[in-house]
């Protein structure tokens, strides 16, 4: 080969190389690449063998066996799971909807110009920073049927005159858990909405009160639309979040009285891994996925449907 | 030590037998003092057990394990986990092959992944013969197919911790010994303003304790010999409709009990009659805060066991834990060199001793250990390995019978009757279903 013709081939080659590192496709392949792994191992391969045990009578300690639908036909007829759902739904609902009125109530308080406005938007965290499983602790003595602070105080004051059962009675230990989770996610909400608001151009603001309009026309027509978004996606973890609680449900009350707040996570915890059932256990767990992808989509089409956020009715 | 002349004949059967038997499959004979094993280079180990009620129970056995590793070198971690966790934790283990060298699991936990431990019948069968036998109930925990899968540590008995000028000032000279006199004090404790309170929450010891009293003491068994799930009975309504009276004079709360509920509430005056471990008197009794209210509560604590039911005996399930070494550890040498250094007269005496009465000896060697006479509240606890009778009576122990007890079927089927949240006889029927979901009908 000639030099010529040498210098050629090594030229396409240099131009081939920095043409690859050019070009748009290859790069994005590479950067995603380790992206891509970490989901498959952490999160596809996971989903699908969750999915996989739940056909089969998998057990702690021992193969399992392809049983088809069994398990889920057996929950189909399970009074337990079918409360569990009722609870999980009962628990979600209330807690988002709590969360987000008092978070938005509490955003719209810290945006406005408070004296201590930094210290507050730090306390405001406490509770979100706090790990889980010492709130849940410090709830559980909160509730204790015989030295609740909330009890004492109460008798106290003369209000009643027996201790509350705060866990032992299923709708007040539903109640509780509730409250619990809304004091614990208020902070998140809250303050993810503080950032949104924080991104509303203030002279839309200026604008609508030249034309006249009263605080809450502002907040109907100018905040809401504008954070629609915000809140698409800080209600949509949010649910997700309280849609898989666990650990304030296991600290508290395992589940009880009588089941009454058993979660499907909690249930599927207590099925797979304690009771040792695995195969069932994660077919309680594959259960919750239907519900959390209807949470999903309601948010994206629904919460981020543009009338809305352009103010407008459906 | 003191050996019965029964004790003599059955230990030197059972050491004939293995030297026999050892002959027969080509196994080295047990020499008693003879078994040792040799820990593996670099060999270090972890060991994760259950959070100790009496702190005396720890300090002695972290000062054994101190011993174990001045003795061979070998460093051992000793974690501890809620007693509640122990349970999915042993299970997530077995299943991954990831943990803990060895557990001190709960009841039957090891039955439910035996293929899963190493086999330690060597150690079993080694102590045996040395301190006069294993009790059969705790051995029953510990062996499949003949085999130790793990080796029964103790049993953490559960008795009847009351408080006795209470019980006086509501009529009741002594404590009654039947389940009729038993209902007619706690309705005179309610009248006094010092009720009784047991557990019908998810608590592994006293939630457990507690149903399979109320069940065996009036006849009921979750499974017949062959395993047939038999809960649905005459017998279990009656014991159902019984918690439903006892139930009745209950302080509030009961249905959301863990462990550490009705301890906390009775050492702090607010009930007159609880079933629980000893740990619930040592606690008033060390006070170690000197509360002088706590004195004062420790002078008037008695012990007794269960009342017995129409069955005509005493039926106690007490709580027993296994040692198991996990077959995944690339020490198995150490790690059995560990429990049977643990198991030995010097290291198991003071052990006892230690957990003051909280945990009962499984070998009958160690049955004449001070602690069951010092102090005469410790009596009512030093026969549970004795005594007990196993989970998932009168069927063979194994999977499903853990499994049932993991997922509170018994527990819940109390509950459920005695809080309105269903009649006695449906109560019995999703016990059932979910029994027959175990045992597989």
């Amino acid at each position: 080969m000639s030099a010529q013709a040498r210098s050629m081939t090594s030229t396409r080659r240099t131009s081939s190389l920095s043409g690859l590192t050019e070009s748009k496709g290859f790069l994005s392949f590479w950067f995603m690449l380790p992206a891509a792994v970490l989901l498959l191992v952490f999160l596809t391969y996971p989903l699908g063998l969750g999915v996989w045990l739940g056909f089969t009578d998998t057990r702690v300690g021992r193969e399992g066996i392809w049983i088809g639908l069994e398990n889920y036909e057996y929950l189909w007829d399970d009074s337990i799971f079918w409360l569990s759902v009722f609870n999980t739904l009962l628990y979600t609902i209330s807690a988002s909807i709590l969360k987000f009125a008092l978070g938005l109530w509490l955003a719209l308080l810290l945006n406005e110009n408070l004296p201590l406005k930094s210290f507050f938007r730090a306390v405001v965290l406490l509770p979100w920073v706090v790990p889980t499983v010492l709130s849940a602790i410090a709830f559980w003595w909160i509730y204790d049927s015989q030295f609740s602070i909330i009890s004492w105080a109460l008798i106290e004051l003369g209000v009643i005159d027996q201790r509350i059962n705060f866990l032992g009675d299923p709708n007040n230990a539903r109640a509780s858990v509730i409250a619990a989770n809304v004091w614990r996610g208020i902070p998140f909400v809250a303050i993810t909405l503080l950032a949104g608001l924080q991104t509303i151009p203030q002279s839309l603001y200026e604008a609508a009160t030249l034309d006249g309009a009263s605080r809450w026309q502002l907040f109907r027509f100018v905040t809401l639309p504008l954070l629609t978004p915000i809140i698409a996606i800080t209600m949509t973890f949010s649910v997700l979040f309280t849609f898989t609680d666990f650990q304030l449900i296991y600290v508290l009350t395992r589940g009880g009285p009588v089941n009454a707040t058993h979660l499907m996570a909690t249930l599927s915890f207590q099925r797979g891994i304690s009771g040792g059932q695995l195969g069932e256990g994660a077919a309680i767990a594959v259960a919750m996925i239907p519900f959390l992808l209807a949470a999903i989509l309601f948010s994206y089409f629904g919460l981020q449907r543009r009338k809305w956020q352009q103010g407008g009715g459906d | 030590m003191k050996f019965t002349r029964r004790d003599v004949i059955r230990t030197s059967a059972g050491v004939a037998a293995g030297l026999v038997g050892s002959q027969l499959i080509g196994r080295p004979a047990f020499a008693q003092d003879a078994l040792s094993f040799k820990p593996e280079e670099g060999a270090s180990l972890r060991l994760l057990r259950w959070s100790p009620f009496v702190q005396g129970d720890e300090d002695a056995w972290l000062a054994n394990t101190k011993r174990f590793t001045d003795a061979t070198g070998v460093q051992v971690r000793v974690d501890k986990e809620s007693w509640e966790d122990i349970r999915p934790k042993a299970a997530v283990a077995a299943n991954v092959g990831s943990g803990p060298d060895l557990m001190l699991v709960w009841f039957d936990d090891a039955h439910q992944y035996p293929d899963k431990l190493l086999d330690v019948s060597d150690i079993g069968e080694y102590l045996g013969a040395k301190y006069g036998g294993w009790y059969d109930g705790p051995k029953g925990y510990a062996t499949r197919d003949g085999k130790f899968i793990g080796l029964p540590v103790a049993a953490i008995g559960n008795a009847i911790v009351y408080r006795d000028s209470w019980v006086k000032e509501a009529g009741f000279s002594e404590f009654p010994k039947d389940t009729a006199g038993f209902l007619e004090l706690c309705k005179a404790m309610q009248k006094i303003g010092h009720p009784a309170g047991f557990t019908h929450g998810h608590g592994v010891g006293d939630g457990n304790n507690y149903a399979h009293w109320l069940l065996w003491s009036h006849g009921g068994m979750m499974v017949d010999e062959g395993g047939k799930v038999v809960i649905n009975s005459p017998e279990t309504l009656k014991s159902i409709e019984y918690a439903m009276e006892l139930y009745k004079t209950f302080i509030p709360g009961t249905e959301s009990w863990l462990d550490v509920n009705n301890n906390r509430a009775f050492l702090a005056g607010e009930l007159g009659i609880i079933a629980n471990g000893i740990s619930a008197y040592r606690t008033a009794q060390i006070n170690k805060d000197n509360d002088p209210k706590l004195t004062e509560i420790a002078k008037d604590i008695r012990t007794t066991n269960l009342p017995i039911g129409p069955v005509g005996k005493s039926v106690e399930l007490h709580q027993t834990t296994v040692g198991v070494i996990f077959n995944y550890t690339p020490y198995p040498n150490a790690a059995k060199a560990y429990l049977q250094f643990m198991f030995e007269e010097a290291q198991m005496s003071d052990w006892i001793k230690g957990s003051l009465g909280y945990c009962c000896q499984t070998l009958k060697g160690f049955a004449n250990n001070p602690i069951w006479t010092e102090d005469a509240n410790a009596a009512a606890y030093s026969r549970a390995s004795e005594t007990l009778r196993p989970n998932g009576f009168a069927g063979p122990l194994g999977y499903a019978s853990a499994a049932t007890m993991a997922d509170y079927v018994l527990v819940d089927m109390y509950a459920e009757a005695v809080t309105g949240a269903a009649t006695p006889q449906e109560a019995m029927e999703k016990a059932e279903k979910r029994a027959n979901r175990y045992y597989r009908v």
